[in-house]
């Protein structure tokens, strides 16, 4: 039951990654878009991320649920470690979500919208970046628990320089998956042009960005690269990244925007694959050297077995449903 | 609230009548107002578990998460429902799209009933056995049906539906005062109505299985509850005084003799524990919880009567139902089940302390190691302060444009003007 305890972590987590991530990206490549296009960019990300954007917290609160209840150790680690970014995620999750709600059911449109669409903007770029940061911290033996002051043991725990690069990475790469995400949307759209090129450019963003990442890892002496290229399985990940990225800019090029979205969640599993993967089942890596792993600290086995049983359960009666959500929205924009 | 949108909804599929859709339309925009903020609070809820109560959570995660992961799927269920509620006008078939209504309702009252079944084990720990300070034998499905679990959710979900429908209730009474969209209005606070008068008879109710559980469980609560000082026999009820904790007696206060052993222990001269039983050190801050459970049972009993005077209209005095005294009981009514249902929490919450697991784990020892945890708290504090707000604005433009979005007999109906 361990076993499928942990997938569901690992999927929540990839698809919290990849939908949450989507609708990150939304606010930021409205950010980042010029005057002139914003409106426009704006009723594509929305229609696209609408019908869908109230589940994707589910897919984090899954993930919080299975860690506090299977895994309350490294929860609790995590949480205490990790206190002030968990704070200012939290932060911008919920002014994000507060100014969505506001985006969308405000029945007066007035010069409040301007506030809070400046709000929901920053918060879009600040979430993507401490989540980025939180998940750099576990793997990148910065929390030090037996630091002395505040500082070493709440501060430095999380801000260092590999931490800033994967949070701009995981920014870059929220981007993209919006852009990219859209482009089915848009297909019929005279900005179809504009989100391709958007597309393109977030596309050149990830791949610097992650360039910084491990840059910034040979810099602090943490050995991504040995983890990733010491094993094939986290070659092979990379490898097909980069391969289907190659694929998407064909796909891009031939229209096939279903096919797109495919093969950017598959890049997304792939990139979590590789930095998952290596240093498995350990999942928070101390200074010292030391590591919580996930079958030594979880929960005793008849916690384990009905947290396994609620999922499958919550999954029978949950999958069908947000499959047939998504179809039935789809199929009204192709009647439109 | 879904539950009033479903009613209302079923009435407009069964009569036809377009103030009907009108009106489920307008509450489906309230529902997913409270919703969205909803899973904000919800999702910083889980996160804050931690963030605050580490040592709690690292040993109670394990045993108490059941209904957490349940919840997680109610919630889930009640998101896609809304989903579909929401886009689905004219597109499934008119009774599945109600259906939908309907499951968002069930799959919330079920949330709602799964987390109170968690604060249940906090009052009631269940589920695994205590030995030198190790937490052993855990068994999460025996956690989750503590024994506090039923009365404590009966009393809540009755208190939910008592609360949403006053408060709905009053606001539509407001607008028919301001006779504005009358004919609107008057369909809605009948609706509401209905709900409030349904959840504030029940209340005393399930109030009673949840004296008695509190009384057989947690005899020291319910002794704070009262601020009962003495053990005895056939022990009066108090009504409102000044509780002394350093004298050990209570002034000013009205005693209707007995009732207290009856309402305790179904019996007018069983025995009840008194707090000077207690060793001092565990003794509840005696006089806020004093406070909190008057104030829950004044809001209570007025609601209670509101609700008689209702059921009187309704039957003998029809021509009440549409006169300004009448509406404007409503109206002082709207933050009365607010109040009755913060104060209950206060005295099942505060009457708990000194401990977050009661008998198990004290308060003090559970919270987080780090420094500056003051901080935190502000910040927290902060942000559900501001969301209320937020709730409040959002609902009061969302009734603002009721002539133009919802009233189809109004004159400036006409709702396709929103998108610009």
């Amino acid at each position: 039951m361990i076993y499928v305890v942990i997938a569901f972590l690992w999927v929540s987590i990839c698809l919290y990654l990849i939908t949450g991530g989507a609708d990150f990206g939304a606010g930021i490549i409205e950010l980042f878009s010029r005057n002139s296009y914003r409106e426009k960019t704006r009723s594509l990300m929305l229609k696209s991320i609408a019908p869908i954007w109230e589940a994707n917290h589910m897919w984090l609160i899954i993930a919080i649920v299975i860690l506090f209840v299977g895994f309350p150790t490294i929860y609790t680690t995590v949480s205490t470690y990790l206190h002030i970014p968990l704070v200012l995620m939290l932060v911008g999750i919920i002014a994000r979500g507060t100014a969505f709600t506001f985006r969308n059911y405000d029945a007066v449109h007035d010069s409040w919208q301007k506030l809070y669409t400046q709000i929901f903007y920053y918060s879009s770029l600040l979430t993507p970046f401490f989540l980025g940061m939180i998940a750099a911290a576990t793997i990148s033996g910065s929390i030090d628990t037996e630091a002395k002051d505040f500082l070493g043991l709440y501060i430095f725990s999380w801000l260092n320089w590999f931490g800033v690069c994967v949070g701009f990475f995981t920014v870059a790469l929220c981007g993209y998956l919006a852009s990219l995400f859209s482009l089915h949307q848009a297909r019929f759209s005279d900005s179809l042009p504009i989100i391709i090129r958007k597309t393109r450019q977030t596309a050149v963003y990830v791949v610097l960005s992650g360039i910084l990442v491990f840059a910034s890892a040979y810099y602090s002496d943490i050995p991504l690269l040995k983890w990733i290229f010491s094993k094939a399985l986290g070659i092979i990940a990379i490898t097909l990244a980069t391969v289907s990225l190659l694929f998407t800019n064909d796909a891009i090029k031939k229209k096939k925007f279903l096919l797109v979205r495919i093969l950017g969640g598959f890049q997304i599993i792939m990139i979590l694959v590789a930095a998952t993967y290596q240093h498995n089942p350990d999942i928070i890596l101390f200074a010292n050297g030391t590591s919580l792993s996930l079958f030594d600290e979880s929960a005793a086995p008849k916690t384990i077995a009905a947290l396994g049983w609620a999922l499958l359960l919550g999954s029978i009666f949950i999958l069908p449903f947000l499959f047939y959500l998504l179809f039935s929205f789809d199929e009204k924009e192709n009647k439109n | 609230m879904p539950f009033l949108m479903a009613f209302s909804h079923y009435k407009y599929l069964t009569t036809k009548d377009e103030v009907y859709k009108g009106l489920t339309k307008a509450w489906s925009k309230g529902v997913a107002i409270l919703f969205a903020t909803g899973a904000v609070s919800g999702t910083m809820l889980s996160f804050e578990l931690g963030l605050l109560w580490p040592k709690f959570m690292e040993h109670a995660g394990p045993i108490f998460g059941m209904p957490f992961s349940l919840e997680g799927t109610a919630f889930f269920i009640e998101a896609i429902a809304i989903g579909f509620f929401l886009y689905g006008w004219e597109k499934f078939n008119k009774w599945f799209h109600w259906f939908c209504g309907v499951v968002v309702g069930v799959s919330g009252l079920a949330s709602g009933i799964l987390v109170v079944a968690a604060n249940a084990w906090m009052n009631s720990p269940a589920g695994f056995d205590y030995i030198n300070g190790q937490y052993v034998n855990i068994d999460p499905i025996k956690a989750m049906f503590n024994e506090a679990w039923f009365p404590q959710a009966f009393h809540m979900s009755v208190a939910a539906f008592a609360a949403t429908g006053f408060a709905v209730a009053g606001i539509h009474a407001y607008i028919i005062l301001k006779k504005r969209n009358v004919i609107f209005h008057t369909k809605a606070f009948k609706i509401a109505a209905g709900f409030a008068i349904f959840g504030a008879l029940l209340a005393p109710i399930s109030g009673d299985v949840a004296a008695k559980s509190v009384a057989k469980r947690q005899p020291i609560k319910l002794a704070a509850m009262e601020a009962h000082f003495e053990t005895e026999r056939g022990a009066s009820f108090v009504i409102g005084g000044v509780p002394d904790e350093s004298t050990e007696k209570i002034n000013y206060a009205i005693k209707v003799p007995k009732l207290l052993s009856f309402l305790a222990n179904g019996d007018f001269n069983s025995e009840v524990k008194g707090l000077k039983d207690f060793p001092r050190d565990e003794w509840p801050p005696v006089a806020v919880v004093h406070y909190a459970f008057q104030i829950m049972i004044f809001f209570g009993s007025v609601m209670m009567a509101i609700a008689g005077l209702y059921l009187i209209a309704s039957i003998w005095k029809k021509k009440w139902l549409t006169q300004s005294w009448f509406l404007k009981i409503f109206v002082a009514a709207i933050p009365f089940g607010y109040i009755a249902l913060e104060a209950g929490w206060t005295v099942t919450e505060v009457g708990r302390q000194p401990w977050i697991i009661y008998g198990i784990m004290r308060t003090v020892d559970a919270v987080t190691p780090m420094p500056g945890i003051q901080y935190s708290f502000y910040f927290f504090t902060l942000v559900f302060l501001s969301l209320s707000l937020v709730i409040v604005f959002l609902l009061l433009r969302q009734i603002k444009m009721v002539p133009k979005l919802y009233d189809p007999t109004d004159p400036h109906y006409n709702p396709k003007s929103k998108t610009k």
